[in-house]
């Protein structure tokens, strides 16, 4: 094993590394949003001693390295600051919102990522006959249709209608784990209808790939059952381009939701971010920032690494 | 006593039926207004505030930037929220009177410069402490500090000398105001113990509810506090909520689908289908909010009066009100008062359309080439339209005018009353003299017209310390004149603040000073079992 920890520490290294180039990025864009800081704290009618004293107090007479470098400590060391808009500390409020946003992708993934992988099984198994041509067009419906039309139906079916779910998916602490899973049933059923088409082609066209090679005519003529021979011989060599795939679409659960979080008014990461940019509350700007890249590099890392693993060529590199 | 007039008393207190339009019924049956004003109260009592219950509403109007201390806040759902919790002296009740609330009373000295302020006694925050007076000056105190940022401080400032004096609080101001206590009513004043001094955003008030759970652009949540002093009127229901929902459909949704009590901001156009819900209905009020396309009236070319009165001539009132309101409001005349303000000078002739006058007007200007309008979606909601339907109306007196779409974000700083003409709105004032003195005095915070008349001003300055009504009002009389033929604003329409509620909320009272009864229906509505 000794080599994949290596190739899995280099990974992790370079990760780290785009995280921080990253960083300076955000930063960098952070300071050259139009709009001085102090001035759309204080309003209109600030004054201009006022301005001043909050300029000093804010660091941001200093030169702009310095205070790279002092918010890139601050980060390290756990302290994200504090928000301009409304004082609170940026760290506890992420951390709920954060916390949100990863119960709603969660359980999204859970049954996105099965469903998706299932029905490209059933799609392979059945090809061009009609379960195929069935799962591809009501998939490559749903993903052609704007997610806030698909939320808007299913409201309007199951949330006003029949009353089946609640239209408003706000979570809070007081509810136990059933009302909250009651709760955003409807936007885990719009992300599901958003993310299974990607996946669920991707499974499919994977494993048509892998069923062109010798060794499954050689276990079809062994005699084994269509479904067996998918799933266990061709499925294991397709993981890589699927794992791919899975965590590209995990990475948009997390920071691509806003839409559906607006619909359903969820409290999430992405409304949270929206109204912070409004304000030019730039801490917050720069702390759901470097959330966000970091969510999409790690489940990166984790694609290459399993990528890696489940392919011995690349486990063994000459 | 008549079963009509019993039957009416009880349809206002059900919200079906305004007071205004009440007491004309009452007067046509021939009940005298004192009479017809008793059956109401006696109705209001009889139906029965019915305690117990959450109640809830679905606003829109809250961003997860809201902060709990009321010098900060400015949108819908902070104050709705604050008023659950906190209390200012004094309120505006629907009718435009007084409505005491930490204060007991208020007294003048004879010209109107020193105002003595009882306090209640016996009102108690939620931790406990009773208020008094210091309470009192050191709020005030704290929002007519600039570090303060408060919203309120264009208001304060003008209170030279604030002292504490036993039970009384005594406020000596720069010069008289006979509005002073109207001024009071503001929503960001919610009196806290020790003026908020130390904790600004601790959220304890003098409340019908404390507060359960604050997640700012989220949910609010409040329960009922068990010694508020004034729980024969106000906090019916055990606990009551706010969810942050600003998208207008899923606002809807959740009205229907019954997750709340009552939503905001219903849009014009989807009210007729609104109508339709069932159990559903739509409380709309008209108020003193107002549309406005301003103009700077010391910047070329809108400082030439022809130019201004052909652009004002060119305005077809009633069919903005028909198309971009849909109905839900009123025409504007040009200044900024309607009949919903104290004092309304109601003899002044409506400004009609006339493209032929604003021809003449547009030709003795000797303009030529286009004007730019700029618009955006955020300056009101069918600002873009309303623009465009104005190309329209100026091109038939020869007009052109060039509409130009901003982008929203940072339309406020960037183009209104930074641009010479743009489309803009106003939330109203609850007395005449706050709406001049905020926009049209020649020192307003926010004078977007750029209306510089010393003449104006004084005429502001008397009415604002003349006691009698008759000479005030014909002071008002003058002022809106000025404004509205000298004036840079354009003002084609009054727009209705639009609540839908649930039919199981009772009390409801439409408020023409805002929203959801002015955001207190979550304190005086109920639900009725």
């Amino acid at each position: 094993m000794g080599p994949l920890v290596i190739l899995v520490a280099r990974r992790i290294a370079l990760g780290l590394l785009l995280l921080l180039a990253v960083s300076v990025l955000i930063f960098i864009g952070t300071q050259i949003l139009p709009g001085d800081v102090a001035q759309s704290i204080l309003g209109q009618s600030a004054t201009p001693t006022a301005l001043a004293n909050l300029r000093r107090d804010l660091g941001l007479d200093d030169p702009a390295w310095l205070r790279y470098f002092r918010w890139l400590f601050g980060v390290l060391t756990g302290d994200l600051g504090q928000s301009l808009a409304n004082g609170q500390d940026i760290a506890t409020e992420i951390g709920h919102r954060l916390g949100n946003t990863l119960f709603l992708a969660f359980w999204a993934a859970v049954v996105a990522v099965p469903l998706a992988i299932l029905l490209g099984l059933v799609a392979v198994r059945f090809r061009n006959r009609w379960p195929d041509k069935l799962i591809s067009g009501v998939t490559l419906a749903s993903i052609s249709l704007p997610e806030f039309f698909i939320g808007y139906v299913l409201i309007f079916l199951f949330g006003v209608k029949l009353q089946l779910f609640p239209s408003v998916a706000t979570v809070h602490d007081g509810m136990s784990l059933l009302e909250k899973l009651n709760a955003i049933a409807l936007p885990v059923a719009v992300l599901t209808l958003v993310v299974l088409a990607h996946m669920m082609r991707m499974t499919r066209a994977a494993i048509l790939n892998v069923m062109q090679s010798a060794y499954i005519e050689t276990a079809e003529l062994k005699g084994l059952s269509a479904f067996k021979v998918i799933f266990r011989h061709a499925f294991p060599n397709a993981i890589s381009p699927i794992v791919n795939v899975v965590m590209i679409n995990l990475a948009y659960l997390v920071v691509g939701v806003v839409v559906v979080e607006v619909i359903f008014v969820y409290p999430g990461m992405g409304q949270y971010l929206v109204d912070h940019v409004a304000k030019r509350d730039v801490p917050v700007v720069q702390a759901t920032g470097l959330i966000f890249a970091a969510v999409y590099i790690v489940l990166n890392l984790v694609a290459d690494v399993v990528a890696i693993v489940s392919n011995p060529r690349l486990r063994h590199p000459k | 006593m008549s079963k009509e007039l019993e039957y009416l008393s009880r349809k206002v207190v059900r919200g079906l039926m305004d007071r205004r339009a009440f007491m004309g019924r009452a007067a046509a049956l021939g009940a005298g207004a004192t009479m017809a004003t008793g059956l109401l109260g006696k109705a209001a009592m009889a139906a029965g505030a019915m305690k117990g219950g959450t109640l809830k509403a679905g606003m829109q109007g809250g961003e997860s930037t809201n902060s709990l201390d009321p010098a900060t806040w400015a949108s819908d759902v902070p104050i709705a929220f604050g008023r659950t919790w906190g209390e200012p002296l004094v309120e505006v009740s629907p009718n435009g009177d007084l409505d005491f609330r930490i204060a007991e009373s208020v007294e003048p000295s004879a010209d109107a410069r020193t105002w003595v302020f009882r306090i209640r006694d016996g009102v108690e925050f939620h931790n406990g402490k009773t208020v008094t007076a210091e309470d009192v000056v050191a709020t005030l105190q704290r929002h007519s500090d600039e570090n303060s940022k408060s919203g309120a401080l264009g208001i304060v400032k003008g209170i030279a000398d604030m002292k504490a004096d036993g039970n009384n609080v005594v406020l000596t101001l720069d010069s008289a105001n006979a509005d002073l206590p109207y001024l009071m009513a503001d929503y960001h004043l919610m009196i806290q113990p020790g003026g908020g001094m130390d904790a600004p955003d601790a959220g304890i008030g003098t409340g019908a509810y404390k507060i359960a759970e604050n997640q700012p652009g989220v949910r609010h949540a409040g329960e009922r506090f068990a010694n508020y002093w004034d729980a024969d009127n106000r906090g019916h229901a055990d606990s009551v909520e706010i969810t942050v929902i600003n998208d207008a459909t899923a606002r809807l949704a959740a009205l229907q689908s019954g997750q709340v009590h009552m939503i905001n901001r219903v849009e014009p156009k989807v009210v007729r289908l609104v109508k339709r819900i069932p159990g559903v209905s739509v409380k709309n009020v008209s108020g003193r909010g107002h549309y406005v396309f301003i103009a700077h009236v010391n910047t070329p070319p809108f400082d030439n009066r022809d130019l201004m009165m052909a652009l004002k001539l060119a305005m077809n009132r009633q069919e903005m009100v028909d198309k971009i309101l849909q109905g839900y409001g009123s025409v504007g005349n040009d200044f900024p008062i309607n009949a919903a303000y104290p004092l309304f000078p109601e003899d002044i002739p409506q400004r009609q359309y006339d493209p032929e006058k604003a021809a003449f007007h547009y030709k003795k200007s000797g303009h030529s080439g286009s004007v730019l309008l700029r618009t955006s979606d955020v300056a009101f909601p069918g600002a873009v339209d309303a623009a465009q339907l104005y190309q329209q109306q100026a091109k038939a007196a020869g007009i052109e005018v060039e509409v130009k779409r901003e982008p929203g974000d940072g339309y406020w700083s960037e183009v209104w009353n930074v641009k010479p003409f743009c489309t803009s709105y106003w939330s109203g004032r609850p007395v005449q003299d706050q709406m001049y003195s905020t926009a049209y005095l020649s020192n307003a915070d926010w004078n977007d017209t750029r209306f510089l008349r010393p003449d104006f001003d004084k005429i502001i300055i008397a009415a604002r310390a003349e006691l009698d009504p008759a000479r005030r009002k014909d002071l008002y009389r003058q002022a809106a004149l000025m404004v509205r033929d000298e004036g840079g604003a354009i003002i084609p329409m009054f727009n209705d603040f639009i609540d839908a509620v649930s039919d199981k909320v009772g009390g409801w009272v439409a408020d023409p000073s805002g929203g959801m009864m002015h955001n207190k229906a979550l304190i005086k509505t109920w639900l009725e079992a």
